[in-house]
């Protein structure tokens, strides 16, 4: 006879056992295409170039997925004025001044392998990682905005009041300038970064990230083998995230 | 041969009590402000996520821009061998340190972890234009301190060319590196140019001899000092020349802003659409803060010291609106994010972005003008930076 009290943890295993199919089998979310399980202690490497291929033509006007699963997954609580609020990832919709043709793609940092915001800073706060992630130390961060002027895409945010609900991994400071980590803490373990899972799970699997310098890997593949560009190829910032029909 | 002598500030003028008295409360007003929006934070500023840079950095970028042009006359004086500016060189050389000082003080404070100073000081990434900033801007108050100290002591006279020499080469790198803090932003329209460097050195000579106008000729007042017609007129013509430069400056870069397509959006802005930028442009800076000041400069109708400095506030009050323009409206105006399409965003990409200072900034500004202008009081006050002229006794052959 099947016990009450165990319906519950069935229903989670289930619950549980059908997302990780889902997540599998989705395009996008390669689990495959990252790292074998590493030491947390492993420093990144250069042998790595982490970027995210995003698929205008499967991205979705309406859809906030991305930017959802981002502020859930770093306590990215909204300040009540827009102007004000965290933006690590934002959706903008385009018009091709050629044909007026409409489109949605989400915009984060673009984690530049030439990054502007990592050559201005002044004391070293913003800078890249070996394996291309451009991140913010906040503990040597002073708050001088200037990353923010040299940004091409308004990709930072600068923290203009007290934060609370922090998360351990994310942490945030008012009066500090932020952006888009990639997820890092979800990406040194194995994991996708949180856009890229909810857009998965949404079925629109318009971002697919991975390792570019992994000729193996998904990303790698279609960047070599599909037409792709950054948003501002004049700038030659080698950026990190790549765009699909655009 | 009347003798020149320095000496410190006699009695206490009740001008110079009140107005030490007015600097006190505007710095304790600014003061308050800047804990204001340290410990709320810069949602009390107009500032936001698009413009970042706001009123303070007007002020602080004013202040440094000019201290670094009030060191003309010491310049002249000493590595150029004019005599005839001598009397004055010290009080040039003050105005240099304290109007720094006052621009470095709004800079720290509009920080958002000012309390972070240390770390901007132990921290440095040499790639970066506002480190080598930190080094020209502490290094020039070193240069500048032992230029007057040589000036002051007369065993060390035979020095003061060559740390005059230091000095002018200082002071020309660092406006350098002020205006490269802007040349180097490569994603914005109204920035992006080298033109900026040799825009902020000539914006600095006719700044910063304005402001030693209106100082030089309040304190001499007060000193009794009066400053030689010819010494005056040579002075007037070189401020005209100054603010001509910048005209001249301005004009080639929006021209060459206008001849290149992809500009045209950020030129018609600032000049023609753009709100409030246009009028502060026009009116502020060409007419109000150029044009007319250059005539009464030139103008020997206008040749009285109350004309001068009212000519010389007008060259301030231009040059402010010309940064507020350059500073803020180049933020104002969105960035092109995706080349060959135009962004049409729920959020506010592709629009201009509306910046209203508010008055925790002003008073921050103005608190560090204040601050430069009290250390200058004080110091003049202590040591003798004040020329005074001696008339030598008859019979006497001093010279």
């Amino acid at each position: 006879m099947t016990d009450p009290a165990n319906k519950p943890r069935r229903r989670f295993l289930g619950r549980t056992g059908a997302s990780t199919a889902l997540l599998a089998l989705v395009p996008g979310v390669k689990l495959v295409d990252l790292a074998l399980a590493k030491d947390e202690d492993e420093p990144a490497s250069v042998k790595t170039r982490w970027g995210l291929l995003v698929d205008a033509n499967r991205c979705v006007t309406d859809c906030q997925a991305c930017v959802s699963a981002c502020e859930d997954e770093h306590a990215l609580a909204k300040t009540g004025t827009a102007r004000l609020d965290p933006q690590w990832i934002r959706k903008v919709e385009l018009v091709d001044e050629s044909n007026d043709r409409s489109l949605s793609i989400p915009l984060m940092c673009q984690h530049c392998e030439d990054a502007p915001c990592v050559d201005v800073c002044p004391t070293g706060a913003s800078f890249k990682r070996a394996d291309g992630m451009v991140l913010v130390d906040k503990h040597t961060c002073i708050g001088c905005r200037y990353c923010m002027m040299a940004c091409p895409f308004n990709a930072r945010s600068f923290v203009h009041g007290e934060v609370t609900g922090q998360k351990s991994y994310s942490p945030r400071g008012k009066g500090t300038v932020e952006s888009c980590t990639l997820c890092v803490h979800r990406v040194d373990q194995d994991r996708a970064p949180a856009c890229v899972e909810s857009c998965a799970v949404d079925g629109h699997g318009a971002l697919t990230f991975g390792d570019l310098n992994d000729s193996e890997s998904t990303v790698s593949k279609t960047v070599r083998s599909q037409p792709h560009r950054e948003l501002r190829p004049d700038l030659a910032l080698n950026t990190g995230v790549r765009y699909r029909g655009v | 041969m009347d003798k020149i002598r320095f000496q410190v500030l006699a009695g206490t003028h009740t001008g110079y009590r009140l107005l030490l008295w007015l600097l006190i409360i505007l710095i304790g007003i600014g003061l308050i402000a800047a804990h204001h929006m340290e410990s709320q934070g810069h949602w009390v500023t107009g500032m936001d996520n698009r413009v970042v840079w706001g009123l303070p950095h007007v002020f602080a970028i004013f202040l440094i821009l000019s201290a670094s042009g009030a060191l003309n006359t010491a310049s002249i004086s000493s590595v150029f061998g004019r005599s005839d500016y001598q009397p004055l060189a010290r009080l040039s050389g003050l105005l240099a340190v304290t109007l720094l000082t006052g621009g470095l003080a709004v800079l720290v404070l509009d920080l958002g972890r000012p309390d972070r100073l240390v770390v901007a000081m132990t921290y440095y990434n040499f790639s970066s234009v506002f480190a080598w900033n930190v080094f020209l801007y502490t290094g020039f108050m070193l240069v500048v301190l032992i230029y007057l100290w040589v000036m002051m002591t007369p065993q060390m006279r035979g020095y003061v060319r060559s740390v005059g020499v230091v000095a002018l080469i200082w002071r020309l790198i660092l406006t350098s590196g002020t205006g490269a803090i802007f040349g180097f932003l490569v994603a914005r329209d109204a920035y992006d140019t080298a033109i900026m460097v040799p825009l902020f050195i000539l914006m600095s000579l006719s700044l910063g001899m304005a402001v030693f106008w209106v100082s030089t000729l309040t304190m001499c007042r007060w000193n009794g000092y009066r400053v030689a017609p010819e010494l005056s007129e040579k002075l007037r013509r070189l401020s005209a020349v100054f603010v001509l430069g910048v005209l001249f400056l301005m004009a080639l870069h929006h021209l060459t802003n206008i001849y290149m397509a992809h500009h045209q959006g950020i030129e018609r802005f600032l000049l023609v659409d753009g709100g409030v930028y246009p009028w502060l442009f026009w009116l502020g800076f060409v007419l109000c803060g150029s044009i007319v000041p250059v005539w009464w400069f030139l103008d020997r109708r206008f040749c009285t010291p109350a004309w001068t400095v009212t000519t010389a506030l007008m060259v301030i009050v231009g040059g402010l609106c010309h940064l507020y323009v350059t500073i803020i409206g180049g933020q104002a105006y969105p960035l092109r994010l995706v080349s060959g399409y135009r962004v049409d965003s729920g959020l506010y990409d592709g629009e201009i972005t509306h910046y209203l200072p508010t008055l925790p900034e002003l008073a921050l500004g103005i608190g560090g003008v204040s601050l430069a202008l009290l250390i200058t009081m004080l110091a003049v006050r202590i040591l003798p930076f004040l020329p005074t002229v001696t008339r030598p006794l008859p019979g006497s052959n001093q010279g």
